[in-house]
């Protein structure tokens, strides 16, 4: 029973201050955390933040349960995970009922709530009461059903679980279009298929297109003066050179001066939650790849630690080692990347994006040593890594960590910083004070680029980042100039324990037992999160005990953070809006997943 | 391009070496061929390895593929690299149909042929091809630099068959566009409505293989 179960002691605490300040208002959870009742969760949520510290939410996942488990009824539900700065975390869950699933919304509490409860809206289909602006965020307004619903099935369905029975073990597999409507992927509600043809009814409209608009004009309403001018809206994206990929945005502008802007999710939407439950437990790891494409190692890492969590698996040290080795040559090479993507958007056409280019080459020559690809690299396993190192590996990061690189990012630091045009387009350009960006749920280098030391690997050590000397790099304007600043510091951090790492490398075993690919995970809840190069990368899965994940969801620092771009643009000229996105640091594959 | 060049007249010695004669089609070819203007369109990953091949390692501009242009209006080849989902389709459609003639499309990786990994999810279009015709296709996910390359050659060994008369942009009449999908309780093709699809037309659905039935094949073997 719940209720007989080991809890932790930070939870403990927190469940003895929440009973001693609002009697019965939460009780332990089926694993991990405290379940809220819903008429109190606003007023424990402030208890949370201001009086036991619990500054920072980091995710919130939407789940279905359509069956009684272990002794909870069906439900709906929301998880919370709160975090303090030194790095207790603690799991709030909320039960909704089936029929009418409403639960108050905290955005009041943390505004980083407002991405992500908008994304469970979409996905599971919680109403979150008083939300300012509960629509569709991934998917488009008018689109059927709620997707990551269990009872939810797309027109390519075929089983619940993976390996499909038409593959395994008969092995006669069909293509999916063979038994999927109209030839495609699609599916329409009953009364728009007409003797198995689509028939689009009489007068329908799309509302797609109007509800992008909608929040902009209550901006314009809102900020309307007793001098009325005429407020243009603009669309920037989904194509555009300087949305690094399909982001879109839509501002109202006054002038040349930004009123309003909104960014429009869910162009790169590639379903990675409702396959990934459908997948094996480690088929989901090459998926992570294609994540944050820019930076496939770290996605394994988070995938993969959050995983060992809920496993109770101990790494081998050589394994650990490879680990950072691999995930701090990835954050060099992601920094060094946004730079140049950040110097394109500025106007520098393409000349800093090719130094920075030529640098992520040679660490791509790395990653195909040692796993086999250059880019999707599929290489961590549970319990280790895929393979051992080659023998031309050591020899060649020494020379690149030891002699290339600092004298590469020392090059491109004097090439830029001292720039005047750089300086101009940037410095005062995006301030994101403080405590607004905890309570928006940043992290990464905009956090620490406003004075916020914060940093997973320091507050929460995973793998073995508390044995080596390195320090979290902090700016204190907020501004994008110091947002570059802190990746230029992390990048020599990143050489710094690289060096030590390297020259530390210990031998020994890879991996911890063989892992197979049907890899059975004992029931229960983990929040696995680390520093992925863009901010905190969280993986929060649910396991019933079987060979797929019950639910898997993703917290990534792109889409996060994207919470502020709105409030970060206002007031500043169009042409600033690139810099500040470039400087944000975002990838498509990672905010739409 | 010997044989052909036999077939041309002699021309007199005091004009060889100032005037070359070729055939029209050659010139014409050869001239377009080496100065494709791709768009500077990054779906998904792929669009990372498309990056990378103007990067200075691999270096596309060999090729006189150096720019890259951000409106449809001013390129010539559509780089479709990375996934397309259906939230996207409107807007590859509507591109595709804004680039004007000549125009090619490569379909760059998995995601683009044919949905690749994320085929089976909700909003993954399976194939660019479905929405609009492609011209090349690479497989990888992602492909390398050299797997663009060699999709780039393809394109040119193609574009060097073509011929004036028979070429489709310079016969009579007006190009239809392709209409362009709308976002409704899923996505909307109007080319597949009960009312734009001719009276013979036969769905291609093969044969219907249910995951129970293969289940007992499966047993009983």
């Amino acid at each position: 029973m719940a209720d007989e179960r080991q809890l932790s002691a930070v939870t403990s605490e927190a469940l003895s201050a929440i009973e001693e300040r609002f009697p019965g208002g939460a009780k332990p959870a089926e694993h991990v955390g405290l379940v809220v009742d819903p008429s109190q969760l606003v007023d424990v949520a402030t208890f949370l933040r201001d009086d036991m510290d619990y500054v920072y939410l980091s995710c919130v996942t939407g789940l279905d349960y359509p069956e009684a488990t272990n002794g909870f009824p069906a439900r709906y539900e929301v998880a919370y995970n709160l975090f303090r700065t030194q790095g207790d975390s603690l799991t709030l869950h909320v039960h909704a009922d089936r029929e009418n699933p409403v639960v108050p919304s905290l955005v009041e509490v943390w505004p980083s709530a407002n991405v992500q409860e908008r994304e469970a809206w979409d996905m599971i289909g919680v109403r979150f009461e008083g939300h300012p602006d509960l629509r569709r965020i991934l998917m488009w307004e008018g689109f059927e059903g709620h997707p990551l619903r269990k009872d939810w099935h797309e027109a390519y369905y075929e089983d619940d679980q993976k390996p499909f029975r038409s593959r395994f073990p008969a092995g006669d597999p069909s293509l999916a279009e063979e038994h999927a409507a109209f030839e495609r992927n699609v599916q329409y509600p009953e009364d728009w298929v007409n003797d198995g043809f689509l028939e689009v009814p009489e007068g329908w409209k799309s509302r797609a297109e109007d509800a992008v608009y909608l929040p902009l004009e209550e901006i314009a309403a809102a900020t309307e003066t007793e001098l009325r001018t005429d407020k243009v809206v603009l669309n920037i994206g989904p194509q555009h050179p300087s949305t690094h990929g399909v982001l879109r945005m839509v501002a109202t502008l006054d002038g040349e001066t930004i009123h309003g802007l909104q960014p429009v999710l869910g162009y790169l939407h590639r379903n990675h939650e409702k396959i990934g439950e459908r997948n094996l437990w480690l088929g989901n790891m090459p998926f992570t790849d294609r994540l944050d494409y820019i930076t496939s190692m770290y996605n394994n890492f988070g995938y993969a630690v959050a995983v060992e969590k809920l496993m109770d698996l101990e790494v081998p040290e050589r394994a650990e080692y490879i680990r950072v080795i691999m995930g701090e040559l990835t954050r060099l090479m992601n920094h060094l990347v946004s730079i140049g993507f950040l110097c394109n958007d500025l106007g520098i056409y393409f000349t800093a994006m090719l130094y920075a280019l030529e640098e992520r080459e040679f660490i791509l020559d790395l990653y195909e040593m040692a796993s086999g690809s250059r880019m999707m690299c599929n290489y961590f396993r549970f319990g280790g890594v895929a393979q051992d190192l080659p023998d031309g590996f050591a020899p060649m990061a020494r020379e690149l960590v030891f002699e290339r690189f600092p004298r590469r990012v020392d090059e491109m630091e004097t090439f830029l910083l001292d720039n005047e045009v750089f300086r101009a387009r940037t410095t005062g350009i995006g301030i994101l004070p403080a405590d607004v960006a905890v309570a928006y749920g940043c992290t990464g280098p905009l956090l620490r680029g406003s004075g916020v030391p914060y940093d997973v690997r320091r507050a929460e050590p995973y793998s073995i980042y508390d044995e080596f000397d390195w320090d979290v790099v902090v700016c204190n304007n907020g501004d994008v100039f110091d947002r570059v600043l802190v990746r230029f510091g992390e990048m020599r951090e990143s050489l710094r324990i690289l060096r030590q790492a390297l020259d530390r490398l210990p031998e020994g075993p890879i991996e911890a037992g063989k892992v197979r690919p049907t890899t059975k995970v004992p029931a229960g809840e983990a929040y696995g999160r680390v520093e992925h190069p863009k901010g905190e990368l969280g993986f929060y899965l649910v396991s019933d005990g079987g060979a797929n994940p019950y639910r898997y969801h993703i917290r990534t620092a792109s889409f996060v953070n994207l919470g502020i771009l709105g409030e970060l643009c206002r007031g500043h000229k169009i042409a600033d809006v690139v810099a500040i996105l470039g400087s944000i640091d975002i990838t498509l594959g990672e905010v739409d997943r | 391009m010997s044989s052909q060049e036999s077939t041309l007249p002699q021309l007199p010695p005091e004009l060889q070496g100032t005037v070359q004669l070729s055939v029209l089609d050659q010139l014409y070819n050869w001239s377009r061929k080496r100065s494709l203007w791709p768009m500077f369109f990054g779906l998904a990953c792929c669009a990372l390895e498309m990056i990378a091949s103007f990067d200075p390692r691999f270096d596309l501009a060999r090729f006189g593929m150096e720019i890259m242009r951000a409106s449809p209006r001013q390129s010539d080849l559509l780089i479709v690299s990375g996934t397309v989902t259906k939230r996207m389709a409107p807007q590859v459609v509507r591109l595709y149909n804004q680039m004007p003639q000549p125009k090619y499309v490569i379909a760059m990786g998995a995601c683009a042929i044919s949905g690749g990994p994320f085929k089976e999810g909700y909003n993954v279009v399976s194939g660019v091809d479905k929405l609009i015709p492609v011209d090349v296709y690479v497989p990888g996910c992602p492909p390398r630099p050299e797997g663009l390359f060699n999709a780039v050659f393809a394109l040119h060994k193609r574009m060097d068959q073509e011929r004036i008369a028979d070429l489709h942009w310079y016969q009579k009449g007006e190009e239809q566009g392709i209409p362009v999908p709308e976002l409704g309780p899923d996505l909307i093709d109007y080319r597949l409505t009960a009312s734009n699809i001719p009276s013979d037309y036969q769905p291609a659905r093969l044969k219907t293989v249910r995951p129970e039935q293969v289940v007992t094949q499966g047993e009983e073997g």
